[in-house]
């Protein structure tokens, strides 16, 4: 739908919430809308930022299609989501990233595994890749220590820069005051909001995901990849430590730090992601945005495949495909890290900013819900 | 009233009956909304074998309760929901203030005390509760809110009946019955043009009122009714409660009684529901299209006066009528679902509206002058009142000055009607004879006369349906055995 239709139908269906008000114990959606009277672009982004997609108010309402009224929140809240993420990414040109997401993320994926393999055939021919190598440091036989840091850290460094351009636009464009934001207490009630995903809980009732019925596993799946994705993060920032400060390095034994947390938050990311994508295969497709599914769907690919192949170096890592297989795994987590800015990942960013600005105005209205 | 046989009922269609032979029921539910699902789940946990006959697609499925919030219960103590006890003489003497004395006192009193298990009732049955809606802090003490709404609440009901056994049919809607000496011997359903006979043991009959039904609506408002908007669903036909009257069922409530509420005149024929309405009245001035005001805009607070309005717009030419207020009246109620017609001046306005713009300018002006600039309070019965004007406006009277000026265009809407069939202490419907038909039961909108003679109590439809749809299920059980 083009953006001034999509701004358009949004403010047409807020305004119809607005005078019903049934699905206000769902999430915070409602109670922010009701601060409202009229809906602006930079309203309606902020809510659909809001929106956890948990769909229990499509469920619900009784002016959903086929009613003439045709509301339908999670699929508005979706689209108007994707166009925030077009809209505030950085550079502009790169936006087209979103439309095609799918497409856009395997194309890289596969260079990535291409260029790390053209390199380390290129610096260190065929024999070291297919050789076994046991002992320490083995890893970086193949791929030298200095790649395997920096360049994950610029591609690490650049997303994040890509991102706070992100959040400080949306901040700024949803009429926030940049020192508004310096509000712990709102940071603290955003940051529980988050981690506990508080508006997956339907005000008690759980998610109408995948169908009708009312469900808490979308959550618990969600848990598990974010945690997941928490723990290997936490493994690989150790790992880095370890090799760095303390002079220890990869690969590591099977009861240590990293091993541990990314195994654990690998099996986290291996159940979460296969769980979030079959509940995704078995979704209803009404109260969802086709081009948002897609994208859901190319970033838990990538990290399935991500843990996957970390699953496959850690148990191979003393035969001979273990350099083929560092290589793979590589440029999935470089894809999966040149991707994140230009991807679901996006949702992290936005969804929080919208959390944070949620706290900051139900504390100022005086009223405390969820 | 009181009079028995005085409907005709006649089905023109051509219709194929079905010949396959049909699975066997302990019990006909025919009806789907609350009062019938209510009696569904507990024919069922009885051990009955139940089906249930809905007319709407699955889509539209549970009557007028798809619309519904809230639901008004007896409650000894203040709980995580309500904010304070609603006991059963307080509970009976709203009641016995809303009808005028309009009621049963012993079918009253038997919902009330039996309203009281219903929070829990529900919730076993997957109904899930949520904190009073923001706007609605009179009902906060006496009223249960369903988290989402009614349309949850019938979500919940229909997927506990499913786990249950109850059998389902949607689209499908019971056009006759056939009633031997006060006996309930078949139903003949209709569902995509083949006609289908079913005997059961017994029968609840939980199918609504007539207020979808514009022909008879026409024969108590004459051609007036085709400006009426009915707020809920367009399968309240009132088939089965002639199909009852017809069948020497006894009638109770007003046949020209019907809950008509103050809407917005762009709400949509049917099923506009809780949207449509417009809280602005107190607010400004109401004119009708000879651009005249008819009637005291302020008496009382909205709550208590909107369901008078609904009367007073059909009684007006071509039953419109224009709520006008200014700039300052627009923070002071709930938005509704369409935007106002907005103009700088008031004959301006009275243009866009479609009404005398002179007439308009000097009936405000008028009003304007008469207003005697009290302390404007909305949460009060403020001082603010018009001297020397007739009508008087008694509370908020402000002048209406401040541009831009804003109209709604006003009709009105039906939410339900008053007539229905008697019954008992156990939903067993009452014939013309004074006795009660063996195996017939009746619940909700159909019986709810018996109860609300004329008025009405938010939320105390659905403790009807629901207290009455328990007994007719427990009845129905019983009857066909269990």
């Amino acid at each position: 739908m083009p953006d001034f239709d999509l701004v358009k139908d949004g403010a047409r269906q807020m305004t119809i919430c607005n005078a019903c008000r049934y699905c206000e114990g769902y999430c915070a959606v409602f109670p922010a809308m009701e601060q409202r009277r009229v809906f602006t672009k930079a309203d309606l982004t902020y809510l659909a930022n809001l929106c956890f997609d948990c769909r229990d108010c499509y469920y619900a309402c009784q002016y959903a299609p086929p009613h003439e009224f045709g509301v339908n929140i999670p699929k508005l809240m979706s689209e108007l989501r994707a166009d925030t993420y077009r809209e505030f990414t950085w550079p502009a040109i790169l936006s087209g990233l979103f439309k095609q997401n799918a497409l856009a993320v395997t194309v890289i994926t596969i260079a990535s595994i291409v260029i790390v393999l053209v390199l380390v055939l290129l610096f260190q021919g065929p024999n070291l890749l297919f050789a076994t190598h046991l002992g320490a440091a083995t890893f970086y036989r193949v791929v030298p220590f200095a790649a395997m840091t920096i360049v994950p850290s610029l591609i690490a460094l650049y997303g994040f820069a890509v991102f706070v351009a992100g959040a400080v636009r949306f901040w700024r464009e949803t009429g926030g005051a940049p020192l508004q934001m310096l509000d712990f207490a709102a940071f603290w009630r955003a940051t529980k909001d988050a981690f506990g995903l508080a508006y997956m809980k339907g005000g008690g009732a759980a998610c109408n995901y995948p169908d009708e019925r009312f469900s808490a596993i979308r959550m618990w799946f969600h848990h598990l990849v974010f945690y997941g994705f928490l723990m290997d993060f936490a493994s690989t920032t150790i790992a880095a430590f370890y090799d760095h400060f303390l002079g220890w390095q990869a690969p590591y034994p099977y009861f240590s730090a990293p091993v541990v947390l990314g195994a654990v938050g690998g099996i986290g990311l291996l159940i979460g992601t296969v769980g979030l994508l079959y509940l995704k295969s078995q979704s209803d497709r009404t109260p969802a945005d086709a081009s948002m599914l897609k994208m859901d769907v190319a970033f838990l690919v990538l990290l399935l495949l991500t843990s996957f192949t970390g699953f496959a170096l850690l148990a191979l890592r003393e035969t001979s495909t273990m350099g083929t297989l560092l290589v793979i795994h590589l440029g999935v987590v470089a894809g999966l890290f040149i991707t994140l800015p230009y991807g679901k990942f996006a949702h992290v960013i936005y969804r929080y900013a919208a959390l944070l600005r949620y706290a900051i105005e139900q504390r100022r209205a005086g009223t405390h819900t969820g | 009233m009181g009079e028995c046989n005085y409907y005709n009922y006649f089905v023109g269609e051509k219709l194929r009956s079905m010949t396959d032979p049909t699975p066997q029921y302990d019990v006909l539910v025919a009806g789907g909304g609350n009062a019938a699902l209510c009696a569904a789940i507990t024919a069922r946990r009885a051990g009955a074998s139940v089906l249930v006959l809905e007319s709407a697609p699955k889509d539209f499925r549970g009557g007028n309760s798809r619309h519904t919030r809230d639901i008004r219960y007896m409650h000894k103590a203040a709980t995580e929901y309500v904010t304070h006890a609603y006991g059963e003489e307080e509970f009976w003497q709203d009641l016995l203030g809303v009808t005028g004395g309009a009621t049963n006192e012993g079918l009253a009193r038997l919902i009330i005390r039996e309203s009281e298990d219903l929070a829990d009732w529900m919730a076993k049955n997957g109904v899930r509760w949520q904190k009073p809606l923001r706007g609605t802090l009179h009902l906060a003490r006496s009223n249960l809110f369903m988290l989402g709404g009614g349309k949850a609440m019938m979500n919940a009901y229909y997927e506990t009946a499913n786990k249950l056994g109850v059998q389902v049919h949607y689209g499908t809607e019971v056009r006759e019955l056939t009633i031997s000496d006060g006996e309930f011997v078949s139903a003949l359903s209709v569902s995509a043009g083949v006609s289908r006979l079913i005997e059961t043991q017994a029968i609840v009959v939980a199918a609504g009122g007539f207020e979808a039904n514009i022909a008879w609506l026409k024969e108590y408002w004459g051609e007036a009714a085709d400006n009426f908007v009915i707020r809920g669903t367009p399968h309240n036909q009132g088939t089965l409660l002639k199909a009852l009257l017809n069948n020497g069922a006894k009638p109770v409530g007003d046949p020209r009684g019907c809950h008509a509420v103050a809407l917005d005149a762009r709400a949509p024929k049917f099923d506009g529901g809780i949207v449509t309405r417009l809280d602005s009245v107190p607010f400004g001035i109401v004119v009708n299209k000879k651009a005249q005001r008819f009637y005291d805009e302020g008496e009382d607070f909205w709550p208590k006066r909107y369901a008078i309005w609904g009367k007073l717009i059909a009684e007006q030419p071509d039953q419109i009528a224009y709520s006008i207020i200014d700039s300052e009246a627009l923070p002071h109620f709930m938005p509704s679902v369409f935007p106002p017609v907005e103009a700088a001046s008031i004959p301006k306005l009275a243009t866009a509206l479609g009404i005398e713009p002179r007439t308009l300018g000097a009936v405000v002006d008028e009003f304007n002058r008469s207003v005697n600039g009290g302390r404007f309070n909305p949460g009060t019965l403020d001082d603010c009142r018009t001297e020397g004007l007739e009508p008087q406006k008694s509370h908020w009277a402000r002048p209406i000055e401040a541009p831009p000026f804003y109209g709604y265009p006003l009709r009105a809407g039906i939410t339900f009607t008053y007539l229905g069939v008697t019954v008992d202490e156990r939903a067993q419907v009452i014939m013309c004879n004074e006795r009660p038909a063996k195996n017939i039961f009746a619940a909700g909108e159909m019986m709810a006369g018996n109860i609300l003679g004329k008025g009405y109590l938010a939320g105390f439809g659905l403790t009807i349906g629901s207290v009455f749809g328990r007994i007719a299920g427990r009845e129905a059980a019983r009857r066909a055995g269990f």
